[in-house]
């Protein structure tokens, strides 16, 4: 089971960071960040106080990016099936989508979160925060995405109903993440924290359960 | 229902339901270990959604079915990484079924896909992609093999091969179940013919 698991993972992320689909959100971030200030102009002051907040916005938007090549392309080619045949359930391959998705998205996004800051003039203590809060979301925005990808996989515009089904899901992360920056205290990473462990929890169980009704 | 672990393959009563229409129903059979199964009839009669029930990847609507606890199904979809050579793209499977690196290049050489290995699998033609497919599924230990459209472009050198190794899978034992328009080069124990069921009752 743990070795069925380590090479479904293997797998993914060797795919992942081989097409260069991993850079696609990076790259999507950090134009994001660079297109802001040009956008409210080089106020310093402006920019420290909404940059943080842009950047968690751009971090959300990011994740809506590699929706469509997460679940679907293993059902058309029939890998899922073949995976099924020797006794894999669908929550296992979903748990191993979860983790092989988070590699592969995490890292490049925290790297990029770095850049960009840089853009914003952010620094210090701040900066700190930004790059804790994104680090304890991106499991979950992972989790989000492999759910999203499972519930619509099939779908005529999935993408575009990916984006509809992102945002209810992620007010919470947001509100807690983007909160995060302007509170002294931390309890908001802590909230953060506790529903980025709720989404990463059920995300096995609601992409396996949506993997599995699509089968009827 | 389905349930694993018989030696041989077995339907009881078996009915199928795809949408709102009825496939096929009753169907019995038994297949011993040794034994091939050839089921035929015509386009969009059921043969692929007999095949994917008993590989448990569809329900079975009414009956049960008895299946060996390994199955392995070759369907018209790859399961391969088109970018990846097609020894690595096998090695994936192999390494998930605690499978030794030699099966690999003995599966190749069943197929006769050795000078291929280096080559990644979106550059195959149709017969070779056939002939990937194939080498996947010999590359599997699992008992009871599922062939659907087994000799699909495949020429007639490669026919004989898949007899070949049809005929070896046999006689160790396993067992097999192959829909298929081409005649296969081994003698089948059992023919079951699959014909349209007329428009009636929508089951409830």
């Amino acid at each position: 089971m743990i070795g069925a698991l380590k090479t479904m993972i293997w797998r993914d992320v060797r795919q992942s960071y081989a097409s260069g689909g991993t850079w696609l959100p990076v790259i999507f971030y950090l134009s994001a960040a660079t297109l802001f200030p040009f956008a409210v102009g080089p106020d310093r002051d402006l920019l420290l106080q909404t940059g943080g907040g842009i950047l968690w916005i751009a971090a959300l938007l990011a994740t809506l990016l590699p929706l469509d090549r997460l679940v679907q392309p293993d059902l058309d080619s029939g890998f899922h099936d073949q995976l099924l045949v020797r006794g894999i359930a669908d929550e296992l391959i979903a748990f191993a989508r979860l983790i092989s998705h988070w590699l592969a998205f995490g890292p490049p996004l925290l790297f990029a979160a770095l850049l960009a800051s840089g853009l914003m003039g952010l620094e210090g203590p701040p900066l700190v925060t930004l790059l804790a809060s994104l680090a304890i979301a991106t499991p979950a925005l992972a989790g989000l995405a492999v759910m999203i990808a499972a519930l619509t996989a099939g779908l005529k515009g999935a993408g575009a109903l990916g984006g509809l089904l992102l945002v209810p899901l992620a007010i919470p992360l947001l509100i807690f993440g983007a909160g995060s920056l302007a509170d002294q205290s931390g309890s908001a990473l802590l909230f953060l924290s506790a529903v980025s462990l709720l989404l990463v929890a059920i995300t096995p169980f609601a992409a396996g359960a949506a993997l599995k009704a699509m089968r009827e | 229902m389905r349930e694993e672990g018989s030696d041989n393959l077995c339907a009881k009563a078996l009915s199928c339901v795809r949408g709102d229409k009825l496939l096929f129903r009753d169907l019995n059979f038994t297949l011993e270990p040794g034994q091939a199964g050839l089921v035929t009839g015509p386009n969009g009669v059921g043969k692929s959604s007999l095949l994917r029930l008993i590989a448990g990847l569809l329900e079975p609507f009414s009956g049960t079915i008895h299946v060996p606890t390994s199955v392995a199904i070759c369907d018209d979809r790859m399961a391969l990484d088109e970018n990846l050579p097609l020894q690595d793209a096998l090695r994936f499977w192999a390494s998930l079924d605690d499978r030794p690196e030699g099966d690999c290049t003995d599966a190749m050489a069943k197929a006769d896909m050795s000078h291929l290995a280096e080559v990644p699998i979106r550059y195959f033609s149709t017969g070779q992609r056939q002939r990937a497919r194939l080498a996947r599924t010999f590359l599997t230990a699992a008992d009871l093999w599922l062939l659907d459209e087994p000799a699909n472009g495949l020429d007639t050198a490669s026919v004989e091969l898949l007899g070949q190794s049809l005929q070896a899978h046999l006689k160790y034992g396993g067992i097999i179940l192959a829909a298929s328009h081409i005649t296969l080069p081994i003698s089948f124990d059992l023919q079951l013919e699959l014909t349209a069921l007329e428009e009636m009752e929508t089951p409830q």
